[in-house]
Formats: structure tokens, C-alpha cells, sequence
């Protein structure tokens, strides 16, 4: 739609601001405050920030810094393991969740509760559950076993498992109602159809449901691996990165670093993190923006 | 009455067998946490399943302030409740505003903004929050709620004017195009003829902006620090500092903050599930 100033328009050599049309000039307008939020708030932290990861010397500490190392190795295995078995679980609870049943309804209604309360309230209430003194699992273990249960988060790979386990528990509700959502726009003619010929579960499964959900279903991946390593709670509220800082990921050692008052640190750990982001990134704004 | 056959009572079992795991997994540390909230002391540390004497009186304590990490717990609750409800008009004015002009007024270069916020979109929370504090530090923020509040707005606005602009395309050029012939002006379209329309999404994205920002915790603890000025989470943070944490009354000033929030989801969720999931990925 076009709202033309007939008049201005006539004169020769109009300057640029009679040239827009006042829809325009009130589109600028309406999109400023954005742009400077965007400005403010993202391009000069963000430049800032690099500028200030700038010294060669900082990487060189961060490669001499055993515990970086090892928070590299941590993110692998939550972007890589815990992610997987994340998305699995979803894609399966997904094909539960739409099934046609009241208590089934109601179940879904519960089922979100993770995803809509605080994190630090319920990840603390874990984190006490697997105290090994007072925790009720220990307690549990003890009265049906007569034998003390594990120092859950004394161990480092036990540790991080758990923190994977608060990570699925929280973010899982909000995944299968991504695919629950995939799911129901498959048209049901085809299940009739295979339902007819006598098709198996997994035949349903393999021939109709996965071959329409698969995009869906990687791009959930990968976006979930671009907020997962954004996911400072998990870790930091169960573990606070012990024992002995070996549960940090990259997301709660750029904090460590940035409480210690190593910002450049902090940065230079960040953008060692952006070979693998940036190409999550382009792929998911490509895939997103089509 | 048909009985079930067989068949059925297999399949709900089949499916009780899905539905019992998933129902204990989604409440245990929930129900932890109440307990602990209506246990005395004694009780919470002993690892019972249901307290010999359900009690209220973690509730009082905390509604009273009656212990020396909750001195400020009204005030705390104030400044969540200040924070979000601010992050919500926020992002809803930056990002309807936004999405108006990108997708109704089809503004020049709004389609780079709109990738420009879908980058900032993909920036991982904890990522951004380290050149974020410094950077409050330089404005001269920190420690001062407006620091919080823009924080969260940066953060809030790029999956708003997402879900905004999908759902402001779908609205038919026709209503403005009549409204145009009638001599509406671009501001009385948007008010009378856009706002109106764009209403369920509104409702969404702001429950959205103020969910994110009650449930901030990185942020928060971040950028706020003085007794006086840090929100509800944060407080609870400072619960872990103490040797001897009073966990029953961590875990009942937690489940009165859990709870605003999940209140406000049940309120909304017709609006959220379609609102959010639609502009979240597109398949």
C-alpha cells in the first residue's frame, strides 16, 4: 500500500525525506526504538567485548587452563549426548502426548510444569534430593538396601550426568510440544491407510511419521544445541561447576572467569565457542527466514 | 455396557506404563519442594516421603520475615514483580511496534532488522551476558533495576517481533487498504485496526516477556547485587552462601515464587501453546 503526496512529488530533485511516503517515515519511526535497544544492547556489548578478547596472550591462557579443557569437553558431551537423548525422548513422548485420551490431556497439562516454573527454585530442590547426607534418594537407597548410597555430586561424570538429567527435565516439556505439534499437522488419511494394510507401529513410524517430522525434527536439534550452550542454571544451580571446577561448561566458566575479574578471559573463552555457533546460527536463520 | 476387550486393556496398559514414569519424573522435584515448604525442619533433613506433622508455619515465617535471610522478602517480591511486569510493556511496545512497521508498513531495511533480531535470537542467553554486564557497567547501570529491565527486553524482543511479524503477515493487506480509502492515518490503522486483530498474539508474547523475566536468574544475579534491589531468584541464590542453609525455608520462599509463574501459564496457555510454538519453528 502506497499513500503518495501527489504535490511533493511533482518537484524536481526531491530530497530523500519527501521521497519516503509518511507510511514510511513512520515504519522508521516504529522500528527505532528496536534498532536502538539492538544497538545498545547487543552490537556495542558484543564489539566491546571483542575488542577486549583481543590479545593473542588470552587464548594462550585459556589453552594452558586445564579446567577450560575439560569445560570444552563438558559442552561436547551435554550438546552432543544430552541433547540426543533429549530429543529422542521428546520425539517419543510426542507420539504419547497425542494420543487421544482424557487422562492423557490431563497428563500434558502437568507435564509442562517444568518448563513454566523458575529454574533456581526446582533445580535446588534436586540438587538437595542428591545431598548424600540428608537427600531423600540416599535416604531411600539406605532403607531398602541398608548400604550408604553414592556422594552424587562429588563425582565429576556423575555430577554432569545429573546436570544433563535438570537440563532434559526442564527443557523437555517444551521440545515435545514443538513435535506434538509436528505431529498432529501429519494428516491422519495416512495412518487410516496404513492402518488398513495392516501396517506395524514401527512401519507407521518409519514410512509416515519420521519422513514428515524429520526437518522439524533436526531443527529442533540444532536449535536446542544453540540455547543449550546458553544454559547457565543446569550446571551452575546443581553443581556451581565442582567438584574441584570439573562440571563447568563454556556458559558458566565465561561467568566464572567474569566473577574472578578476567573479563578478557571470559570473552576470549566465548569466542572460542563461535566456530561451532556461528554455523548453527546461519543454518538456523537460512532454514527460519525462508 | 460394552466391556473393554482385551486388546484395550492391553494398550492402556502399554500406555499407563508411559504415562506413570512421565508423571513422577515431571513432579518429583516439585513435590520435593513442597514438602519441604509444609515440613518442620526435622522432618525435611529426615528423608520422609510426607512429614509426621504437615505444617504451615515456613509460610509465616517467610510472610513475616521472620529469619535474617528474608528480611527483604516483600521488597524482593516487588522488584520481581516490577521488573517483569516493566520487561512485558517493553518488549511488547518495542516489538509490535517493530513488527507493524516491518510487516504492515514494509519499511525499508526491515528485513535486515528482522534477521538482525533472529541473530540476536540465537545468541545463547549466557554468552551475551558477559559483554552485557560490562557493558551496563559503562552505561552506569548496574545495580539499578533499569539494567535489568533492558537486559531482558534485548533479550525478549527478538522472538517477539519473530512471532509478531508471522502472525502480522497472515492479516490481509485488505484491512488496511480500506482503512487507507476511509483516510485513516498510519497511526489510526495501527491502533484501530491492527492492535485489535493482532490481540491473542499480544497476550502471548507479553505473558512470554514476563514469564523470561520472573524467571531470570543469570541476569538478575548479575547485574543486581545490593539487598534492597535484587529480585526474588537472586535472593534465593544467596540462601546457598550460608553454611547452614535453611533449606525449608529456601524451598517454601521458592515455591511461593514458583508459583505466580505457573498461575500465569494456566491463565494463558490457550494463547501461549498456539502463540509461541507457531512462530518458534517453522516446519
Amino acid at each position: 500500500m502506497a499513500i503518495t503526496l501527489s504535490g511533493d512529488q511533482a518537484l524536481p530533485g526531491p530530497p530523500l525525506s519527501s521521497r519516503l511516503t509518511p507510511a514510511q517515515v513512520w515504519g522508521i519511526i516504529l522500528l527505532a526504538p528496536y534498532l536502538l535497544v539492538f544497538l545498545a544492547f547487543v552490537v556495542y556489548p558484543v564489539c566491546y567485548g571483542l575488542w577486549l578478547a583481543r590479545a593473542p596472550a588470552n587464548y594462550v591462557a585459556l589453552y594452558n587452563d586445564p579446567i577450560f579443557a575439560r569445560a570444552a569437553v563438558n559442552t561436547l558431551i551435554f550438546l552432543v549426548i544430552g541433547i540426543n537423548i533429549k530429543m529422542l525422548i521428546a520425539l517419543f513422548l510426542s507420539g504419547f502426548f497425542a494420543m487421544q485420551r482424557t487422562w492423557i490431556k490431563w497428563l500434558s497439562v502437568i507435564f509442562i510444569l517444568p518448563w513454566a516454573v523458575p529454574s533456581i527454585p526446582t533445580i535446588l530442590s534436586v540438587r538437595f534430593m542428591l545431598n548424600p547426607e540428608w537427600g531423600v534418594i540416599n535416604h531411600l537407597i539406605f532403607s531398602f538396601t541398608g548400604d550408604d548410597g553414592p556422594n552424587w555430586l562429588n563425582d565429576p561424570t556423575v555430577a554432569l550426568s545429573m546436570a544433563i538429567g535438570v537440563h532434559i527435565w526442564k527443557s523437555l516439556p517444551f521440545w515435545t510440544l514443538i513435535l506434538i505439534t509436528g505431529r498432529l499437522a501429519i494428516s491422519h488419511d495416512l495412518f487410516e491407510a496404513a492402518e488398513v494394510d495392516g501396517a506395524s507401529w514401527w512401519q507407521k513410524f518409519r514410512y509416515i511419521t519420521w519422513p514428515s517430522m524429520q526437518t522439524l525434527y533436526i531443527t529442533c536439534t540444532l536449535l536446542s544445541m544453540i540455547w543449550t550452550l546458553g544454559d547457565f542454571n543446569s550446571v551452575y544451580l546443581l553443581t556451581g561447576g565442582g567438584p574441584a571446577d570439573l562440571t563447568h561448561v563454556l556458559a558458566t566458566l565465561g561467568i566464572r572467569y567474569l566473577r574472578l575479574d578476567q573479563l578478557s578471559l571470559a570473552m576470549a573463552s566465548i569466542v572460542c565457542a563461535m566456530p561451532f555457533v556461528l554455523p548453527l546460527v546461519y543454518f538456523m536463520m537460512k532454514r527460519l527466514s525462508r | 455396557m460394552k466391556l473393554p476387550s482385551l486388546r484395550d486393556v492391553a494398550t492402556e496398559a502399554r500406555l499407563l506404563l508411559i504415562g506413570i514414569p512421565v508423571f513422577l519424573w515431571t513432579m518429583i522435584p516439585i513435590y520435593h519442594m513442597f514438602l519441604f515448604a509444609i515440613s518442620p525442619k526435622e522432618d525435611a533433613f529426615s528423608g520422609k516421603l510426607w512429614p509426621d506433622h504437615p505444617t504451615l508455619h515456613n509460610f509465616e515465617i517467610v510472610f513475616k520475615q521472620q529469619h535474617y535471610f528474608l528480611r527483604d522478602f516483600y521488597v524482593q517480591f516487588w522488584n520481581s514483580t516490577l521488573i517483569a511486569a516493566a520487561v512485558g510493556v517493553l518488549t511488547l511496545f518495542v516489538a509490535t511496534a517493530a513488527a507493524f512497521s516491518i510487516s504492515r508498513l514494509k519499511v525499508p531495511g526491515g528485513r535486515m532488522v528482522l534477521n538482525l533480531a533472529l541473530f540476536t535470537y540465537f545468541i545463547p542467553a549466557a554468552f551475551l551476558a558477559v559483554p552485557m554486564y560490562r557493558t551496563m557497567g559503562n552505561y552506569g547501570l548496574l545495580n539499578n533495576h533499569w539494567s535489568l529491565i533492558l537486559a531482558m527486553v534485548t533479550i525478549a524482543s527478538p522472538y517477539a517481533i519473530w512471532v509478531l511479524k508471522q502472525a502480522s503477515d497472515k492479516l490481509p493487506v485488505e484491512l488496511d487498504e480500506a482503512a487507507v480509502m476511509d483516510g485513516a492515518t498510519t497511526l489510526q490503522i495501527f491502533r484501530l485496526v491492527y492492535l485489535p486483530l493482532m490481540m491473542p498474539s499480544l497476550v502471548a508474547i507479553g505473558t512470554y516477556a514476563v514469564l523470561l523475566a520472573w524467571n531470570e536468574y543469570l541476569y538478575a544475579f548479575l547485574l543486581l547485587s545490593n539487598d534492597r534491589e535484587i529480585t526474588l531468584p537472586v535472593a534465593l541464590g544467596n540462601f546457598l552462601a550460608a553454611d547452614d542453609s535453611p533449606w525449608e525455608l529456601l524451598m517454601t520462599t521458592g515455591f511461593i515464587y514458583a508459583l505466580p509463574p505457573a498461575a500465569v501459564y494456566y491463565a494463558f496457555r490457550r494463547y501461549m501453546v498456539g502463540g509461541l510454538t507457531a512462530g518458534a519453528v517453522k516446519s
